[in-house]
């Protein structure tokens, strides 16, 4: 797995959108559903409808940060026994379109695959990095070394429960964006934003973060815009999850993927 | 919240210097940590600071020493059984009797402590997970003599299991919830209650059960449940004049092995052992022996000893005992292990039963099927050192939940009795069960 072009960064593809006067839209696909090659296929949608950034999933049997939409897809992707080396074909492919590309997954994986030689293969498959749910960076020595020899990014999250000092030390040790999650609570389409999101991105932004990109129940082209206007990136995930688990069959779904990211697009450069 | 900080600590004696005991974490050698998201390290932070506070407040101490005196009854007695001991070449063992304590278990323990916690910060919720049940009832006991909201989740797999402590948990007041997402057992229980508690942090206290999950949980659980080994070790001194040659518990999460360990750690001279569950034996993959059987991996929360692949996805666990089914195991137990100061050992279904049977029959006691795994160890530590050995086995629990299992493992009552009697239980359900409009 060796990519002929450079790699491109989630901080690059934010930047560019904010070049552009908008904020960067970040889409989430799970790995392996409703299968491999439908994924890469909907992550590819997805970039052509608009999406600046693609996260794929790693698919985990313990997903605690994620509802019951997210949870059906990786439960699909793991009866079909998706693996790590699925996925790093799937950031090949999808890297391939000169999208940035990052991994978005649960530790034990990483750690079960050992976190230097996965750092090594995201890179050569032309991942950007890595964004880390359940990993803070005070566990992330490994981590942190290994991104730092290859090249890679890391997000970390911080929440509304965030004390200053842990924003800081979040913003100190992400690089490319920082992660803010909208409200407490796990992933999932809501009916509104959390009213703490925008607030969470300027204390996230006054304790250092360069890039502060805005998820969790965010899902509709209102939401976008309305996140669009404090935030540099917009994260939607169980809304395109959804949007495959509702088609009727996988041409369709992916047709509605690319369809939800230009709409979501559109909201955003409404902004 | 109470803010009493007195400077001297009336028990907490694991502030002390020893090189063992005085572990408190985040990590025990390569074991433990914080792996869970950022949005949960305030509120771990939060019961952290709380806790700490609070063992160093004599009112606090007090009114949990209360609790254990008049509502639980500590301490709890020692009994010898020779008669079950002389299938084990005629060394004495001394049974540490929590099986006798109210809700009929060692879980008792921690849950009262962590409800007084729940109060001095100021929270009105608890949530819980549990698998044979014993930790939400517990759990929803403290909570019903406490005047909290709880509300406890259990795999439905479980609920099916161990219908009768589901309906013992809401003749207490809590809301049961069966939880149906992965293998519908203890661990998405856990899985759920995280994500119940990452949503509602600010008025809930995630009861943890063992002595797993993220810090501070390993030494939080560990710290109310210590109490059994500082009473048995005393308890045991006073009936032999000395200190046991070696003490035995289960260990699933690892809750009553630590609670009987942690105040031998530094009498070098005391062996202890922690007995697995092994289901169908480790070799052919159906067993919970997370140290025995498994490796060193990431797992709700904490780094130690569990059952995954070799892509680190959960393996799911067997064990007859619900109590047992677990996938990891508690940090500090993969330390004692890995440094060689307690020794892991596994015990299959049949061999537990095996022990539970005799138990029964020589001394009158229907130990908990989570206990007999540790009755089968001691006969077999028993036997190893010797006839002039003291061996002290934490009968963490009692077996009335667990008849129904053993009825069926030992053949007592016919199938179609136990068809009959289930169906007889379904018809008598009222259709609404889902919680406290009973």
């Amino acid at each position: 797995m060796v990519s002929t072009a450079t790699t491109s960064t989630a901080a690059a593809a934010v930047d560019g959108a904010l070049a552009e006067g908008r904020a960067a839209l970040v889409a989430y696909l799970p790995v392996g559903f409703p299968d491999v090659a439908a994924s890469v296929e909907a992550a590819k949608a997805a970039v052509d409808g608009g999406a600046d950034v693609v996260e794929l999933g790693l698919p985990y049997s313990d997903p605690t940060m994620d509802g019951v939409t997210i949870q059906r897809a990786v439960d699909v992707a793991l009866a079909q026994r998706t693996r790590p080396a699925d996925v790093l074909r799937a950031v090949e492919a999808v890297a391939a379109t000169g999208a940035a590309v990052l991994v978005m997954t649960y530790w034990p994986p990483i750690d079960r695959y050992g976190v230097d030689r996965f750092a090594r293969d995201l890179a050569s498959a032309g991942g950007a990095g890595l964004i880390t749910p359940d990993l803070i960076p005070d566990e992330a020595g490994a981590w942190i070394g290994a991104s730092e020899a290859e090249d890679l990014e890391r997000v970390f999250l911080v929440a509304p429960s965030s004390t200053d000092a842990r924003l800081a030390l979040t913003a100190e040790r992400s690089r490319g964006f920082v992660y803010a999650a909208s409200l407490m609570g796990t992933t999932g389409a809501r009916a509104t934003v959390g009213a703490g999101a925008r607030q969470l991105v300027e204390r996230t932004r006054a304790a250092g973060a360069e890039r502060v990109c805005v998820g969790l129940g965010v899902s509709t082209p209102d939401q976008a815009a309305e996140v669009a206007g404090y935030a540099d990136g917009v994260i939607v995930g169980s809304a395109f999850v959804s949007r495959l688990l509702d088609a009727e069959d996988t041409a369709a779904g992916v047709r509605a993927v690319g369809q939800l990211a230009a709409d979501l697009s559109a909201g955003i450069r409404r902004a | 919240m109470t803010t009493v900080d007195h400077p001297t600590p009336v028990v907490a004696p694991s502030f002390g210097p020893e090189p063992l005991a005085g572990e408190r974490g985040p990590y025990f050698g390569a074991f433990g940590g914080r792996f869970v998201p950022e949005a949960l390290v305030a509120a771990l932070d939060e019961i952290d600071a709380a806790h700490r506070s609070a063992m160093s407040d004599p009112a606090f101490v007090e009114e949990l020493a209360e609790l254990h005196r008049t509502y639980s009854g500590r301490p709890s007695i020692i009994t010898e059984v020779p008669r079950f001991a002389a299938h084990a070449g005629g060394a004495r063992i001394l049974l540490k009797r929590e099986d006798l304590n109210h809700t009929g278990s060692h879980k008792i323990n921690n849950v009262l402590g962590q409800a007084l916690l729940t109060k001095r910060m100021g929270k009105r919720r608890v949530i819980a997970e549990t698998g044979a049940g014993q930790h939400g009832v517990a759990t929803a006991t403290a909570a019903a003599l406490m005047g909290l909201e709880c509300v406890v989740y259990m795999g439905e797999e479980d609920t099916r299991r161990q219908a009768l402590n589901v309906a013992r948990m809401r003749l207490l007041g809590a809301t049961v919830v069966p939880v149906t997402a992965g293998s519908r057992t203890l661990k998405d229980a856990v899985n759920e209650a995280f994500r119940d508690w990452v949503a509602s942090v600010d008025t809930t206290h995630y009861v943890f059960g063992t002595v797993a999950g993220p810090h501070p949980f390993p030494v939080l659980v560990r710290d109310y449940q210590r109490i059994i080994g500082v009473e048995a070790r005393e308890q045991v001194q006073g009936m032999t004049g000395r200190l046991p040659d070696a003490v035995c518990a289960c260990v699933g999460g690892g809750s009553n092995a630590i609670g009987i360990f942690h105040a031998f750690l530094e009498d070098t001279d005391v062996r202890l052992f922690g007995f697995e569950a092994g289901g169908d034996g480790v070799a052919t993959g159906r067993h919970a022996s997370s140290i025995t059987g498994g490796a060193p991996g990431v797992f709700q929360g904490a780094r130690s000893f569990v059952l995954q692949d070799e892509d680190g996805q959960t393996v799911e666990s067997h064990s007859i005992s619900a109590g047992l089914d677990y996938p990891g195991v508690g940090p500090e137990h993969s330390w004692l292990g890995d440094s060689g100061r307690a020794t892991y050992r596994s015990v299959t279904d049949r061999e537990a039963m095996e022990a539970f049977k005799l138990l029964c029959r020589t001394e009158g006691i229907i130990p908990a099927i989570e206990s007999a795994h540790a009755l089968h160890g001691a006969l077999g530590v028993a036997r190893e050192l010797g006839p002039d050995a003291v061996v002290l086995v934490n009968l963490s629990g009692r077996g009335d939940k667990d008849v129904d299992t053993a009825a069926r493992w030992f053949d007592l009552v016919s199938d179609e009795d136990l068809v009959a009697s289930e169906a007889e239980r379904v018809a008598d359900a009222p259709e609404d069960t889902e919680g406290s409009g009973w």
